[in-house]
């Protein structure tokens, strides 16, 4: 039942909560100019290369982003999330077209320079802020290395990967990235971000915005099922996998189905030894801004999703959601919130100290 | 508790089954090459035919690639939807607690009528007794 009451951020006040999705405004080239090598900062603007936007996230639209937030700078972030609500941390992730190159040395080079731009513009500007490393999924060694080079800083505290990409995310092409993130406890946090190396749903391309939308929680099925399948979630348990903007609701059918079919196909992937549903609620976390249910099913509602310790709070500020940046869900219940937003978190990112 | 002559011993060859009724129950009994194993017929799931279920070792991985055999577990794979049953216990292995088959003893016998292997309340034996499979329920 869809219904107009207002979600407030009552719950999480006075808790220092973690919001675990926080997006910073894209990069432009001029601020990506101090960080590049020789090479690429003559090259971006030869090329006549600005901002990198993913086709499916018009960031420049109104309806992704709330009014008033316009900018996305530290001091907004601030201002207009986490003063009003009295957050500990917020981890900032960046979805851009920085993995949606084909050039993966350009890819590398954009990645490295929007890392050090975050850690300027964002961490060093506000204590209470954290990040995810933008890394390049076209050139996996890279990655690693640009995961290893900021082990020491613990303000990034996961590594962030696009819901639809080149191929699926748990195969073993992408392990280096995996490995080098797992040896520092760095979470995987997954974004609703699309190459358009494929089609955004599994049939083929929809005709409308709603339909894409609505089939997001597909592409989060989809990497769900690689990361389990080919071993990630068992081969990695220092690396919690956040789903993040994809809401909750898609879990359901998937876990149940999945416990199911296992039962059948065990011999092709015998390195699942425990029921998928029991992996998944160890390794698989999901954010709640926003979140897909009703807000009568409560009672229910996280025994079905599996527990709740898989939920994590966010507000994916700035995108606007119904109610003040950051408000609680009214399908979940209330005194989950110090969990949500304290707990969880950061047993989810063990690099985040707050 | 009786012994029930099934099968002649070379009825059911190294990897076949042989599905038999006793005293109303519908079992199958399998020949794994290394001895022989009997189980209800029936899978708890839905039901369907064991008998007509590949018998094949254990898998089992380290990792991911890391495929091993498991020589001395004996599995019967549902023809319907896959699930496995070790032939010894009549446990599923995905739901080990919930879900099983009862296992039956089959013993090969020799003409003076002795028995191979226990007995038990909760298995049945099958032996093949010289040409005879003898099945004990």
């Amino acid at each position: 039942m869809l219904d107009d009451a207002t979600p407030t951020i009552g719950p999480i006040a006075g808790l220092g909560a973690i919001d675990c999705d926080v997006h910073p405004r894209l990069p432009v080239t001029a601020d990506l100019l101090p960080y590049f090598d020789a090479y690429w900062r003559e090259q971006a603007p030869y090329r006549n290369i600005d901002r990198l936007e993913l086709t499916g996230h018009p960031v420049s639209l109104p309806p992704y982003r709330r009014e008033g937030a316009a900018n996305g700078t530290a001091a907004e972030i601030a201002s207009g999330l986490l003063d009003p609500n009295g957050l500990s941390a917020a981890i900032l992730t960046l979805v851009n077209g920085t993995q949606a190159l084909y050039d993966p040395y350009m890819a590398d080079a954009f990645c490295q320079a929007t890392n050090r731009w975050l850690a300027a513009e964002y961490l060093d500007a506000d204590p209470r802020l954290r990040a995810a490393l933008v890394v390049p999924f076209q050139h996996p060694e890279a990655a690693a290395e640009e995961i290893r080079r900021h082990a020491d800083d613990r303000r990034f505290v996961a590594v962030v990967a696009l819901a639809m990409g080149e191929r699926p995310l748990g195969q073993r092409a992408n392990w280096p990235i995996y490995r080098a993130a797992a040896e520092s406890g760095f979470a995987l946090s997954i974004q609703s971000g699309n190459v358009y190396r494929h089609a955004p749903t599994q049939a083929g391309f929809p005709s409308y915005l709603v339909e894409e939308r609505t089939h997001m929680a597909q592409a989060a099925a989809s990497q769900t099922m690689s990361l389990l399948s080919e071993g990630v979630m068992t081969e990695f348990p220092d690396m919690k996998i956040v789903m993040a903007g994809t809401g909750a609701t898609w879990i359901f059918g998937m876990s149940w189905r999945v416990a199911k079919d296992w039962r059948g196909a065990r011999v092709e992937t015998p390195w699942i030894r425990e029921s998928p549903e029991k992996i998944l609620e160890r390794q698989l976390r999901l954010t709640v801004g926003p979140f897909d249910a009703p807000s009568d099913m409560d009672p229910v509602l996280v025994d079905v999703i599996g527990s709740p310790d898989m939920l994590l709070y966010s507000s994916d500020y700035p995108h606007a959601h119904a109610g003040p940046a950051g408000a609680w869900p009214r399908a979940l219940p209330e005194d989950l919130a110090p969990a949500l937003a304290r707990t969880n978190p950061q047993e989810t990112y063990p690099r985040l100290e707050v | 508790m009786g012994r029930h002559v099934i099968a002649r011993a070379d009825e059911i060859a190294p990897g076949k089954s042989k599905r038999v009724e006793v005293e109303g129950r519908d079992i199958a009994v399998f020949n794994t090459g290394t001895g022989y194993r009997a189980v209800t017929n029936r899978c708890p799931h839905e039901g369907a035919d064991l008998c007509r279920g590949i018998v094949a070792r254990f898998v089992d991985a380290e990792g991911p690639g890391e495929f091993t055999v498991v020589e001395d577990k004996v599995m019967v794979r549902c023809p319907w939807h896959g699930w496995e049953f070790d032939l010894d216990t009549g446990r599923s292995y995905c739901d080990p607690n919930r879900v099983r088959v009862k296992s039956f003893e089959v013993a090969m016998e020799g003409p003076d009528g002795r028995v191979a292997g226990p007995y038990s309340v909760e298995t049945f034996e099958v032996a093949a007794e010289g040409a005879m499979l003898v099945l004990t329920i």
